[in-house]
């Protein structure tokens, strides 16, 4: 009873820690973007004066919308990719629900958001919204597969490895640094693997050149076009937690290293200093795949889009898995 | 509506479009099957007011119909008056003319290059051009005294004289848009994602833009050869060769496409550097005004009886101003035809075979200018206007005219 009163404590902590950093990094990514683009910028602290005004705004529900889905919806998103940094090993420290869960059901929950978005466009009756759904859905289609791939390596590579534990848990795949597994081949493959998810990171954040659903020349925001107030400020959380869920599963997969293991740092101190430098490993995680990207690349077409997804990308991580099984077999 | 299909309206308010028009779009899934266009929302009865003034305050109005052209739209006003006048316009006033109307043509290339970028969502390019275009506005804020509405034209001439001791900055200017040039070509013609959104969208073939009569860029991105500035010179445009700029100059190929359109306007950039720059080098000294003491002119301008056309190449095409005067203080008749007017029609075939992702860009290929395009509004909102009833109305207006009563 006190272990679960604990955990519940915890995972409450960690929401909240995890909810700040996420609306912290949206607020140095919109300040870096603005940077690069010659322009002054918002203060760093804009999301949060953003999501205040939001809960003090009204919160207009069309007629045209079915209410319940449509006010449920934003909600559900925002849970959902909270509930993924509970799985995840997120601040240097194992996942706080790791005996619950593995690689497995966070890909599963990571997906919630993005169809709790969709789900809440079509409620909401709009063709705009509608539309925007449609794109949604179709791109996450396309880059789900892509994701598959790279967990089904890593568990392959790990179950070799370690034969006796579970090949998709946390605690194994951060327990030794995949790169260190593998020989010439697999290494490539790895790369590959890594760059493959560092790829879908634009269309899972909703961001240039894959915040297609959004398009906010072509279809006024699409599916956000009908959400105003709570429902606008929960879904903009849900975005921001969205992208740090995605960029420390990454970070999980790829870069498990602690700075505590690869230098000397004093007890008391090798914490702090492992959060901190997973929050630097997480932002350039975000920086490589979304920010920088996003600064230089014009809005695709869902059809270029999906096909880049369906053909470039899952052919380089079909490559990678290939890679790494001539590695294993070899 | 057939089932399966969905309408979107783009416009009169969507973020795509800064300006009231509004474009219905109805779709097949992501597939353009139907467009059709609604004018009108942003009617001001320009012309109307203007034929209750006299030229010179006129003139005034004639720099408000559009927000951006207002070099262009003043000077085929005063064109049009010095025509129906017979008012001759001093040497060194004409190639002061051609140095505004090109640096207006620069900014406003710079000024669509950023909207279409926009429209792409690529933002960072919208930032660029915008904070390039800075230049422009500054050298013309020296010139003038005015960013936007320059207040420069004159009937008969301009009002301010670029001096030996403003060349030094106009020249700055010059290279330093010789060094951007460059990185726009690089930019526009070579990103990939810019290729991927704009090549082979939108096509608008020559045979089409010959029947649509469209203009401008437009009509040029098809492969006509067609420009006031080549083919009915004013100004000073006949001393200084223009040649109307098609897409194969660079790209060896007209497709008539998005990316023709843009790689036009970015090619037009570097075509108006050259006229600016020939303009410095070989304009001869003299007078400026044709008659610097405002009430001589007002009343010989009260004696003109005659009409007068003019046509002047606007960035974003063809632009037409018709005068009439009947001895009296305000013109009996004054009608613009802007451009946009002339080019919006071709959105309908360009847009055929489209994607919904694809209308903003292909609307904003065109550069449409909604303010300039709205000169006229149907009153009564249940009345069907065909062809017959549109031509028997204009027929009546003409006899009127001739008649010398239209007010």
């Amino acid at each position: 009873m006190i272990e679960l009163l604990y955990l519940a404590a915890s995972s409450f902590l960690l929401i909240c820690v995890a909810l700040f950093i996420a609306l912290v990094f949206n607020g140095i990514e919109r300040k870096l973007i603005a940077r690069m683009q010659a322009r002054i910028g918002p203060p760093i602290i804009q999301p949060f004066i953003d999501i205040k005004k939001l809960f003090m705004k009204e919160n207009i529900v069309p007629d045209s919308a079915i209410p319940w889905l449509f006010n449920s919806m934003p909600a559900v998103a925002l849970a959902s990719s909270l509930i993924v940094l509970l799985y995840i090993p997120f601040a240097g420290m194992p996942a706080l629900l790791q005996n619950y869960g593995d690689l497995i059901l966070v890909l599963y929950v990571l997906l919630l958001p993005s169809l709790a978005l969709a789900i809440g466009a079509f409620a909401s009756g709009s063709s705009f919204a509608g539309i925007g759904a449609q794109r949604e859905v179709v791109l996450m289609m396309s880059y789900e597969f892509v994701l598959s791939v790279v967990a089904i390596s890593l568990a392959w590579l790990f179950s070799l490895c370690c034969p006796q534990a579970n090949a998709f848990a946390f605690s194994t795949i951060t327990s030794k640094p995949a790169w260190l597994l593998v020989g010439g081949a697999g290494f490539l493959g790895l790369i590959l693997l890594f760059i493959s998810s560092l790829a879908v990171m634009p269309a899972k954040a909703g961001k240039l050149p894959a915040d297609i659903g959004e398009a906010k020349t072509e279809i006024a925001e699409g599916v956000l076009v009908e959400y105003s107030g709570r429902n606008l400020a929960l879904l903009y959380m849900a975005q921001a937690v969205r992208v740090l869920a995605f960029a420390s599963l990454i970070v999980a997969l790829f870069l498990p290293w602690n700075l505590s293991s690869l230098i000397a740092i004093p007890e008391q101190l090798s914490m702090l200093a492992d959060f901190l430098f997973f929050l630097v490993k997480v932002f350039m995680v975000m920086f490589a795949s979304s920010i920088f990207v996003s600064a230089v690349t014009a809005r695709l077409k869902v059809d270029q889009a999906a096909r880049f997804y369906i053909i470039v990308v899952f052919l380089l991580s079909l490559l990678g898995l290939l890679l790494i099984g001539i590695d294993i077999l070899m | 509506m057939k089932k399966n299909r969905v309408q979107i309206p783009i416009g009169p308010i969507h973020p795509a479009l800064k300006e009231p028009i509004q474009i219905e779009v109805e779709l097949k899934g992501e597939h353009v099957e139907n467009v059709s266009i609604t004018l009108g929302h942003v009617h001001r009865g320009i012309e109307w007011i203007g034929l209750r003034r006299n030229p010179v305050q006129t003139l005034a109005l004639a720099e408000r119909v559009c927000g951006i052209c207002n070099i262009v739209h003043p000077l085929a006003f005063c064109t049009a008056i010095e025509n129906a006048a017979n008012i001759k316009v001093p040497e060194r006033a004409e190639y002061l003319r051609v140095i505004y109307a090109e640096l207006e043509r620069i900014h406003s290339h710079l000024l669509f290059l950023g909207v279409a970028a926009h429209e792409l969502g690529f933002d960072s390019i919208l930032h660029y051009t915008w904070l390039v275009r800075e230049k422009v506005l500054d050298v013309i804020e020296y010139l003038t005294g005015n960013r936007i509405t320059k207040a420069i034209l004159m009937i008969g001439g301009v009002r301010r004289d670029i001096t030996e001791k403003q060349m030094p900055k106009v020249r700055e200017a010059l290279e330093y848009y010789e060094k951007v040039y460059k990185k726009l070509c690089d930019v526009f013609l070579d990103d990939p994602t810019i290729n991927a959104r704009t090549r082979d969208i939108g096509v608008l073939t020559k045979k089409q833009a010959l029947q649509l009569c469209a203009v401008g860029p437009t009509a040029r991105a098809s492969g006509i050869k067609k420009d006031i500035r080549q083919d009915f010179p004013y100004a000073a445009y006949a001393d200084l060769d223009v040649e109307a700029i098609t897409p194969d100059v660079l790209l060896n190929e007209i497709r008539g496409d998005t990316f023709d359109r843009v790689v036009v306007r970015v090619l037009e950039i570097k075509q108006s550097l050259e006229l600016i720059d020939r303009c410095l080098k070989e304009m001869p000294d003299g007078p400026i005004l044709y008659e610097p003491m405002l009430q001589r002119l007002l009343v010989q301008l009260r004696q003109v009886a005659g009409e007068g056309v003019a046509l002047v190449e606007a960035p974003r095409g063809e632009l037409i101003h018709y005068i009439r005067m009947e001895k009296s203080e305000a013109p009996l008749a004054w009608k613009i035809r802007a451009p946009t007017y002339a080019n919006l029609s071709s959105i309908v075939p360009m847009l055929e075979g489209c994607e919904l992702a694809d209308v903003p860009i292909v609307v904003a290929s065109i550069d449409p200018c909604i303010a300039c395009a709205n000169r006229a509004i149907i009153a009564d909102k249940n009345a069907v206007l065909d062809q017959e009833k549109l031509h028997a109305l204009s027929v009546n207006k003409t006899r009127a005219l001739l008649k010398g009563g239209s007010k």
